[in-house]
Order: C-alpha cells, then structure tokens, then sequence
C-alpha cells in the first residue's frame, strides 16, 4: 500500500519524540528535516561521524554514531536516544542494505551480502525496537500516543529479480511488522510498515543507476506524507478512532 | 543466603515467598504471581532504564586508575547530566569484592578525571572521602554518548561474567535514570503484563532514579538511599485514584516504588503526577498512605530494603519469613528469588502508628 496523498493532519507536532535511524541521507534525513520543521525533538543514527555531526549542527537534532546492524551497538543507540529525548513517542527504523551492489540474482548473491541485509533491515530493526518497547509503552500509557514506523518497499511484496536480498529482508520486516502490530494493540502501540514509493535518494542510485530522478519521487516529498501519516495515527490514537491499516493488513 | 550469580531476569525456577495480611507464609512458584491479583489491582512498576553508570578511567593528579560509580542525580531533566554523586573505588574492577577493593587516592575539590572519552572535575567531597559531586566537561549531548559507549551497568562480585545492558534493562525500561536496575521489575515482561489485563487488574509506572543498594563500605552504606528523584505520570495518579475508588490493592514492584509513591502521598491527601525528590527513609515507624503490597527481592537483614519491608509487617513476621528462606533456599540479589508482601492488617499499632519522619521530606521541585 502507499500512503495516501491527503494529509488528514499536517499541522505541527511541538511535544513530539522522534527517533530515526539512517538520519543523514535520502529519506532518513528528509525525516530529520520534517520534523524538525514541524518543531519535533528529533534524534538520528548514522554510521558514518561527520555526517552526523554536520547534520546534527545543521538540523538542530541530536545525533548520535552508530550502527543498527551491530547487536553490541543497539544499546548505547537506545541509550542515547532516550536520554537525549527524554522518553519516545515514534521510532523510525529508515536505514536499509541493498545487500550486493550492484544488484545480482540470489545464485550469484554472496552470502556475506544476504546476511548484511537482513542484519540492516530486519535484526537491527527487531533488536532496536524491542530496546525501545518500553519507552513506547510508557508513551502509551500518557496518552500520547506511540507509532513505530517501519520502511518498507514494493519489494517487500513482489518478487522482483536481482532485488532478493533486499525484498527477501524487507518482507520479513512487514510481516514482523504486522505481527507486532497485532501484538502491541493492546498496550496502544501501532507499528506500521509503509511504503514510501520509489525516491531519488543514494540508495535507489545505487540500485538502479540509470534511472532518471525527474521520474522519482524527491523524498522531502515522502518525508512530509509518512509524517502526515504518523500525525494521524497519533490523532487517532488521542480521539480513539479508527487506525490507518498498516501495509498488507487484510482491512 | 545464597546470591543469585547468572544474568537470568526470569529463571524458570523461581520462588515467591508470599506474606499475606494476616501475616501468615505461604510458597509459590514465583510464575503465579498474577494468579495472586484481583480485579482493580494496580501493578505499579519502575521503569527506569539502568545507565551505564560504572566509569573507568584515571585519577589525573596521581595518575591512579580509578572506578566512578555514578550515584546520584538532582534531576531528571535530560539536558541535567553535568553534575552527578559519584563514589570512587581504586584499581581493580567488578570481581573484586567492593568489601576488599583498593581505596581511590586521596581525593580533592579541582582535581581532574579522566573516564574514556569524558573529562570530569571532582566538585567538592561528600561528607566522606569517596563520595564526590562530579562535573563533566561537554554538551548534554557530548556526555550522553561518552556514557553510553564508555559505561558498563554496575554490578558485583556475585555475578561473575560482566554484565550488559540488556542484562539489566527490564522489558518496561524507559528512561534511563537508575543507577543500578529496578530488579524487583525483573519478573515482569509481556507475557505477565498481558496476563495482569487478562485478570482485570491494571498495569502503571512511574519513573525513579534508583541509585546504588550498597557499596561494601559501612560508613556509606548506612548513608543509603540517598535522594532519589522521581516522576509519577498523570496517567498514573489518575489510576491510582480510579484503583482506590473501586477497593482494588496497590502493588508495588520494588521498593524504589514504594519510595516514590509513600513521598507524593506524604504530600498530599491525593498523589498527583508529577516531580519530586524522594528524601525519606521507609522503616517500621512509617505509616503507608498509599501502597498496599510490594513485591521485591530478597533482602538481608540490615539493609535499607530490608529496612522498608518492616513498614508492611511487623518484626517476628519478617524473621520468620527470613527463617523461611533460609531454609528453602531463595537466592538473594538482582537475579534472585522474589517475596510479595502485603500490609498487614494486625500489625501491632504501637509499632507503626507515629507518622513518617515529615522533617526529611522535601517539596516535589
């Protein structure tokens, strides 16, 4: 499913907790950018120290060196975030592998490369967000509202050759993503996994080299529709009407 | 008693000493804990996050390696992390008994210590030489991150391996403002909190800073708890109330719960959420206004936990209920066994009738 084009709330979101992994390029730093825009308290995590302490200058967000594919890491990330926001109200798990690039059919993927990608796009998300559940719940709990947003990708659902590592990890990501969906309900914490559309963004070069960006979606453009989707969770969960269904969910 | 030595939060053999309010003792699995609940009970749980408050480094002036323990906090403001109680050990780390660790160089207002990648500044003594106010050089930002990939959890010599985060984070860890971990959480994880809705009872939380149990120096320790500051959402205030109204108990999950909840009752007819310093001592003097039972480890006689149990029930009770666990082998500390003590309800009043000592408690900043 791609998220819908009207904004149901665009308003801003001054009290709100925001954390987002890979916040220094493409769409995670579109994100950073939103909600920063929208008066957010944004956190990020990057690899890479430069670029996230030039983007956490330049944004005015707090930003934090790590790697969400690392197991030892996922901790002090989850530390950092919540010390610096003082609590949780939505998780953004952003950052993605392609696994091999450039891109190669599964017979010719290196093992290395499957497992990177599931490391980046499917532990490291688990792992991240299970650190995290208990800040979400507490959030919960106040009334705040609490959403943890998944990206996902067309890949996740149609088996497209050459993207298997990739679209193998990411359909993995929405049916744990669903799974959690179901399971946190009750606790009053949504988990969404949705799907931006195809960007012009480093990964999607990568990917696809010769692709022409004026056909792509500028992923400001997405940045502002996922975090116009999340308001509307949060409203929803604040005047107790009905969700936005989640990618694939049979509603 | 035998303390608990493997990082297990829920092994599956785990016992529950149970003190019901004509104090009468009974054993459990601790895994029916819930089946002890009722409707319109309210499980009231911490849900501080454990820091990585366990820093080593270097005693600048001496050039002595040193270990800070960090202690203590005013606030829980996040941008409030310059200036922290801390309690420095000498060489030597975790598997040396804190009974028999080296003692930290003299120690002076100015001097400087080096922990990894933060720089800290000895504010001033502590009424004790080992206990200092320490100030870190660095934005909020700069000292989080130093803390969270520098820091190890605190721990000690009955746990052999070192311990990480995830070892010490309960599953409803939030913001991370304990010193050591809010163990008495430990049985608690999804399941239970699912099976606590299932029975009609309710779940809440409220987030204190709970610092350090002991530090294998006498002087210090009978320092113990030292204030704590905490945070009581509304949500929580307002479960509390609806709690009451309809006869259901208040549980609490450890005693840093206890602490937090008896200091905002102590303020108000009603506990309302918000901030607060809880600077009281909980001891058989003390009259609870607000909880009505605790679950918690096992504790020793003579330690300040074992201190605040003797508000929920008289003496001989707490002795024989000690003989008890003796005798059916509990494991003490984080990892260990559980008890689940109800206020009694024929708990001698000569005992607990005076009120809790008022002239310590402060107003909730």
């Amino acid at each position: 499913m791609s998220i819908p084009l009207e904004s149901p709330e665009a308003g801003s979101n001054p009290d709100l907790r925001v954390a987002i992994t890979g916040g220094t390029s493409g769409l995670g730093l579109a994100l950073v950018r939103e909600w920063r825009a929208r008066g957010a308290r944004v956190a990020f995590v990057a690899r890479n120290r430069g670029r996230v302490e030039r983007t956490a200058a330049q944004e005015g967000a707090f930003g934090i060196v790590g790697d969400v594919s690392q197991k030892d890491e996922i901790y002090p990330i989850a530390t950092q975030m919540l010390g610096s926001l003082g609590g949780l109200d939505v998780l953004v798990n952003n950052a993605s592998s392609l696994g091999p690039t450039p891109l190669a059919l599964l017979g010719d993927t290196d093992c290395e490369d499957f497992a990177e990608a599931i490391a980046t796009n499917l532990l490291g998300p688990f792992r991240l967000t299970k650190a995290l559940l208990g800040a979400l719940a507490a959030s919960a709990r106040e009334g705040r509202g609490s959403v943890v947003l998944n990206i996902s990708s067309d890949a996740a659902v149609t088996p497209y050759p050459r993207w298997g590592a990739y679209g193998a990890s990411k359909a993995a990501l929405l049916h744990m993503s669903r799974i959690w969906h179901a399971e946190l309900m009750p606790d009053g914490i949504r988990v969404l996994a949705l799907d931006p559309g195809d960007m012009d963004t480093p990964l999607h070069a990568l990917a696809v080299p010769d692709s022409d960006p004026a056909e792509l979606l500028r992923p400001e453009v997405a940045a502002a529709r996922l975090a116009d989707a999340i308001a509307a969770e949060l409203a929803a969960k604040r005047s107790a009407s009905a969700p936005l269904a989640p990618q694939g969910s049979e509603a | 008693m035998i303390a608990a030595s493997v990082p297990v939060q829920r092994p599956a053999d785990a016992k529950l000493l149970v003190i019901d309010p004509r104090q009468r003792i009974s054993h459990l699995p601790r895994a029916s804990f819930v089946e002890l609940l009722r409707p319109n009970d309210l499980v009231v749980a911490n849900d501080a996050a454990t820091l990585p408050a366990s820093l080593q480094g270097m005693h600048v002036r001496t050039e002595i390696q040193v270990e800070v323990r960090l202690a203590g906090r005013r606030s829980l403001n996040v941008d409030d992390v310059t200036h922290f109680d801390a309690i420095i050990f000498g060489e030597g780390d975790f598997r040396t008994p804190t009974e028999q660790r080296a003692s930290p160089p003299t120690l002076l207002p100015g001097d400087r210590i080096r922990l990894g990648p933060l720089r800290a500044v000895i504010e001033r003594l502590l009424d004790h030489p080992r206990l200092v106010s320490l100030e870190f050089a660095g934005t909020p930002g700069e000292i989080w991150s130093g803390l969270a990939r520098h820091g190890r959890p605190i721990q000690y010599a009955h746990v052999a391996t070192p311990l990480a985060l995830w070892d010490v984070w309960t599953s409803h860890a939030a913001l991370p403002v304990a010193f050591e971990p809010p163990s008495a959480g430990f049985p608690l994880n999804w399941r239970v909190r699912a099976d606590i809705r299932a029975r009609g009872a309710k779940f809440a939380t409220l987030t204190h800073a709970a610092g350090i149990s002991s530090t294998g120096d006498p002087e210090l320790d009978r320092k113990l708890p030292f204030d704590e500051p905490y945070y009581i959402p509304r949500s929580t205030a307002e479960e509390l109330r609806i709690g009451k109204a309809c006869g259901g108990r208040v549980i609490a999950i450890g005693t840093t719960v206890v602490r937090a909840l008896e200091h905002a009752a102590s303020l108000r007819a009603v506990v309302e959420g918000g901030f607060g310093i809880a600077s009281q001592r909980i001891g058989p003097q003390s009259a609870l206004r607000a909880v009505d039972a605790i679950l918690s480890g096992v504790h020793e006689p003579g330690t300040s936990h074992y201190e605040l149990l003797r508000a929920f029930v008289d003496n001989d009770t707490l002795e024989r209920a000690s003989g008890e666990l003796e005798a059916h082998g509990y494991k003490t500390h984080e990892f260990g066994d559980s008890v689940l003590v109800e206020r009694s309800a024929v708990k001698d009043r000569g005992e607990s009738n005076t009120s809790m000592r008022r002239g310590t408690v402060r107003a909730a900043g």
